[in-house]
């Protein structure tokens, strides 16, 4: 049989505010366990929440550029629950007027197309504290600094029908948020967090199948991952003639399998009233359009730009400009160099894959972008091969506070382009290789460009390397062609 | 009507207290008189009529985002039954 | 010493008749003779009230001094005290020593007020008989062998006031937990409009109903506890931006012209006969001093109850719930497991009441019953407030007994909660619509006291204070002490 995945999306986005959503607690990120846990936080008795605007204000600026409707008038609800992590007993949240009301998303997919993903709603929520497992004798520690970090929680329609269209989508929102200043987009600190409601049906059916949600993804690579393995899952257990359950479930990446969460196994009954220490937060129109008015550039249009301005391909515009921090670092990169194609190939090429094999994110890239720029400025006008190039970056990358220029030549990599010089060299490697010569002389055009490898390698050993390559190759044409 | 000690199980194990068979019972009853009490509610037409979460009709005031707390966690953890390197420690926690 | 006012005492301080220190030192003197019998306190702070009253007599003696510098207060263990324990009547706090203040706590401490301890109160102020405290009964002073309540869940703060160890004493009041006691003790008692007095570091009962508020001898006293309590708190959500007035300065205005309300479901055949002649008395001491009375209809205030017992146990299920024995409060003994930790930390630490409203609270909350409880009684609320808004565009004010009866014996009610829950009948609903209300002594039947209600519209409160300080200046009733307090 034929099979169809539906995938729907929640989707955790820590906003950047500096305090809590409900207390003026920091929210820094990495401090030392309950230091940045108060009294409200604690929930110690007699508290009370206040909101803080800011929260509201990033919350409106997302729904704006996702062209959503924004409830002038919102509610927060408690939801209950008992959980360590969980202070009050309740999680404090939006549900039947949350401040973000259905609005739309555009991904791009990698034949070329585009689809639509719809959002249900966009709601401002507390985040939890986080249990930590190591043994403590037997027990868990309760960590609360998280707990009242302001979250809006994405909540997408079924729209999407396979893994490249969620993580599409995932990437798309993360560009968003990053490009809007509302999240710092750190993954890896749990920045951005995805649930994925997964079913399948026959294909033809209209009907949704029972679904699963695996919680808490925090890279998109487990995302694909986690949804491949579900929607295996579930077509094995349909076609073995099982029933899937609806069910949360939990990805391992370590182990790299999902497991139903025992937490989770009872069901659940949050009993959600309207939260009674907390009046309707309400706005106006006018409060709402001063907000539209600080809109920063989102991806589509910067991608745009960067098409027209930089004489980008498409694919290549689309890549840099996803996201804030990525397009920030090829706009300086490219401002210090005056070449725009150079910049976008060392951006997305050596730089890229380093920060992927070491698990980073640009803005923890140990090569500033200054330092690209200037790199990328060495190989246009010559100073440095591309090999040297890449010895250049990948000193830049292991010792910081040296310029390029300062390692070039501590390392000796600048090119020798003084044609007169370079000339001497050829004449003088050439007087010991007259069967080579005789060999190429004879060759057709075809056999010749094959040939030419045989007189460079010489040629750069005899520089020591740090012949241009360029004009060796110009001065050996002339002279083996004459 | 009626509040069976199934039900006070399922309402209790929701709210996290223990209620013990004995106990079932006679709090089955108290509870069935007063939704019994409560269920004059029902006769209420109120068609129409707007909840009311809070007696006034006030709007929430923001607050500005400062960080206004600082590092308390001594004095915080001072009441607290169990703690071990600044964390709070219960059961272990099985997700 | 005992009977002064506030403004009395304060004057006596000024005048250097007596010291802050001996003031104080007289309360404590009493509380530690006496208070074996009526139990009105659970925590008594001496030496920290001795050192503040030291720091009070210096001030005084510098004329750095407002009216409440040195005068001692008792305050309800529902309020947060840094440093002192606040149980909130629960055997889940009895060890709790708060890390911070609530607001009307730093309120008094600002105004220079010496706290001499933590008054006994219905376990998280559910009750209206005391009779719920983890720290035992509180006895009525008034009850001549000791066997009637004070009313709740103020009873220990309304048993302090009417007993003399304390001249003033916070309550808060939920469904008539100031008003009821008082009433019960022969006391002025104000439940403010919600939103006057801060929530915050009030521990929390029901949210949307929950509102603190002064008891004390006179409304004078009363009005002069309100100044120090109302305003706007930033650390309270619900707290409302108003204007507090000078509440004491309205309280000589003529009475004449006042038009007062008479609820014509209050007025029936079902209320006692004896409170129907109490309440004809002081109806005509209001006439004399030129007010007029007028019936008013409030068709859903028998609802008033039903209404109540969804929405108060719906708020207080979820209120209750950040006591799970983790970062404050009871824990079991080791526990097996998370889930064992949780269920029996909160059924040690819980008593029977509070238990009840918790389940009923989460019933009502619960999916498929949530539209038929707890919405339905949001919708009566909003139709009692309704009814009140109508009133009040005839009247300024509405009078009706505060309670049905007086104070009743200890364990009458027996283990029927219904049978208490109707104690409210009179009060309930001015939470509900968020009125104001104050209840003042106005007469005694068979050597008890019994209070009158007087409900304010919004905010009203200087006005309500204003016809009680001048029925109190036609009537000696709020003069009256029970007769065996020494």
């Amino acid at each position: 049989m034929q099979w169809e995945t539906v995938i729907g999306l929640e989707v955790h986005v820590q906003l950047a505010t500096k305090s809590k959503i409900f207390s003026g607690s920091s929210t820094a990120f990495g401090a030392e366990p309950n230091t940045q846990a108060s009294a409200v936080d604690l929930a110690l008795p007699g508290t009370l929440p206040v909101p803080n605007e800011q929260a509201f204000r990033y919350a409106i600026l997302f729904g704006l550029a996702i062209n959503a409707d924004i409830n002038k008038r919102s509610v927060f609800e408690r939801k209950n629950y008992f959980y360590p992590d969980l202070p009050k007993g309740y999680q404090t949240t939006q549900l039947d007027e949350p401040i973000v009301g259905p609005g739309v998303v555009d991904i791009e997919l990698s034949d070329g197309s585009s689809k639509s993903v719809r959002i249900h709603h966009a709601h401002l929520e507390e985040d939890a504290g986080k249990s930590l497992h190591e043994d403590f004798h037997g027990m868990s520690g309760i960590d609360l600094n998280r707990a009242g970090t302001p979250l809006i929680e994405i909540v997408s329609e079924p729209d999407m029908r396979n893994s490249e269209e969620a993580v599409a989508f995932a990437k798309k929102l993360h560009g968003i948020v990053t490009s809007l200043g509302i999240c710092d987009g750190e993954m890896s600190q749990g920045s951005m967090r995805f649930d994925v409601n997964i079913s399948v049906r026959p294909k033809g059916q209209e009907e949704y199948g029972t679904r699963t949600e695996t919680k808490n993804l925090n890279s998109f690579k487990f995302m694909e991952r986690a949804i491949k393995l579900e929607v295996e899952r579930q077509i094995d257990v349909i076609e073995d003639g099982g029933t899937i359950r609806q069910e949360t479930r939990l990805y391992d990446a370590d182990k790299d399998f999902s497991r139903a969460m025992r937490s989770k196994e009872e069901a659940n009954d949050y009993r959600y009233f309207p939260c009674p220490d907390l009046l309707p937060v309400v706005f106006d129109d006018s409060y709402i359009e001063a907000i539209r008015k600080e809109m920063p550039e989102l991806p589509d249009a910067r991608k745009q730009r960067f098409v027209e301005s930089y004489a980008l391909s498409d694919y290549d515009a689309s890549i840099l400009a996803a996201d804030a921090a990525t397009a920030s670092y090829f706009e300086t990169a490219q401002a210090v160099s005056s070449d725009a194609k150079l910049s976008a190939n060392w951006v997305m090429g050596e730089l890229s894959g380093r920060l992927n094999s070491e698990e980073l994110s640009i803005a923890q890239s140990p090569v500033e972008a200054k330092a690209m720029g200037e790199l990328v400025l060495r190989v246009k006008d010559g100073t440095i091969s591309s090999s040297g190039a890449k010895k250049v970056f990948n000193t830049l990358w292991e010792s910081e506070g040296k310029s390029v220029d300062q390692i070039i030549d501590a390392n000796g990599l600048k090119q020798v382009s003084d044609t007169g010089a370079l000339e001497a060299i050829v004449d003088e490697v050439l007087a010991n290789m007259a069967d080579q010569i005789a060999q190429y002389q004879e060759a057709d055009d075809k056999k010749r460009k094959k040939l030419m490898g045989g007189f460079m390698g010489p040629l750069m050993k005899a520089s020591k390397g740090q012949g241009n390559p360029k004009l060796f190759n110009e001065i050996l044409q002339r002279k083996l062609n004459n | 009507m009626s509040f069976s000690s199934d039900d006070i199980k399922n309402v209790a194990h929701l709210a996290r207290l223990h209620v013990s068979d004995e106990n079932a019972d006679k709090l089955g009853a108290d509870i069935t008189n007063i939704l019994t009490l409560v269920d004059q509610l029902q006769a209420v037409d109120t068609q129409g009529v707007e909840p009311m979460a809070h007696p006034m009709d006030a709007v929430q005031i923001l607050r500005a985002d400062d960080v206004t707390e600082t590092n308390q966690r001594d004095k915080y953890q001072a009441c607290a039954p169990e703690t071990e390197e600044g964390l709070y420690l219960v059961p272990r926690v099985i997700e | 010493m005992l009977d002064k006012s506030i403004k009395e005492l304060s004057q006596g301080l000024k005048n250097g008749d007596f010291s802050s220190v001996e003031l104080t030192q007289t309360y404590l003197d009493r509380i530690a003779k006496l208070d074996a019998r009526f139990n009105s306190y659970i925590s008594v702070s001496s030496d920290a009230a001795l050192t503040a009253a030291k720091e009070a007599d210096t001030r005084i003696a510098a004329g750095d001094a407002s009216i409440w510098t040195g005068i001692p207060y008792a305050h309800k263990d529902v309020f947060c005290t840094e440093g002192l324990r606040t149980t909130c009547g629960s055997k889940m706090l009895e060890n709790f020593v708060p890390p911070y203040s609530a607001t009307v706590t730093s309120q008094f401490d600002r105004a220079g007020a010496i706290c001499l301890g933590k008054t006994n109160m219905d376990e998280f102020a559910m009750g209206s008989s005391n009779e719920n405290s983890f720290f035992g009964k509180v006895v009525n002073p008034w009850s001549s062998s000791n066997d009637l309540v004070p009313g709740g869940s103020s009873g220990g703060s309304a048993a302090a006031v009417a007993a003399r160890l304390a001249p003033v004493a916070t309550g808060t009041d939920t469904g008539g937990s100031i008003r009821q006691p008082a009433s019960f003790c022969g006391i002025t008692g104000l439940k403010p409009t919600y939103g006057r007095v801060s929530r915050f570091g009030m521990i929390a009962y029901a949210s949307s109903l929950d509102q603190g508020g002064p008891m004390a001898r006179t409304a004078e006293d009363a009005a002069l506890m309100l100044q120090v309590m109302a305003g706007h708190d930033p650390k309270d959500s619900t707290s409302i931006k108003h204007d507090v007035p000078d509440y004491s300065a309205g309280l000589n205005n003529s009475l004449q012209g006042l038009k007062i309300g008479l609820p014509k479901e209050f007025f029936n055949e079902h209320l006692d006969s004896s409170i129907q002649a109490v309440m004809q008395t002081a109806m005509k001491e209001l006439e004399k001093l030129g007010a007029t009375f007028k019936e008013v209809s409030l068709p859903n205030i028998g609802l008033g109850i039903p209404a109540y017992y969804v929405i108060a146990p719906a708020e207080c299920s979820a209120n209750l719930s950040r006591f799970d024995g983790v970062r404050y409060g009871h824990r079991c003994e080791q526990p097996e497991d998370l889930m064992d930790l949780y269920k029996r930390s909160r059924s040690e630490g819980f008593g029977n009441e509070v238990q009840r409203r918790i389940l009923i609270g989460a019933y009502a909350l619960s999916a498929g019953y949530y539209d038929a409880y707890y919405r339905k009684a949001m919708q009566v609320r909003r139709l009692i407030k309704n009814d009140y808004v109508a009133a009040f565009e005839d009247v300024d004010v509405i009078l009706s007994p505060t309670t049905p009866s007086t104070a009743f014996g200890i364990g009458a009610k027996g283990d029927d909660p219904v049978k208490m829950y109707l104690e409210d009948i009179y009060t309930i609903t001015a939470n509900l619509a968020g009125l104001p209300g104050i209840s003042v002594p106005a007469g005694i039947i068979d050597g008890l006291p019994i209070g009158l209600q007087l409900t304010g519209n919004y905010f009203d409160e200087a006005r309500i204070l204003n016809v009680a300080h001048q029925y109190q200046s036609q009537t000696d009733w709020h003069l009256k002490a029970p007769g065996n307090i020494d």
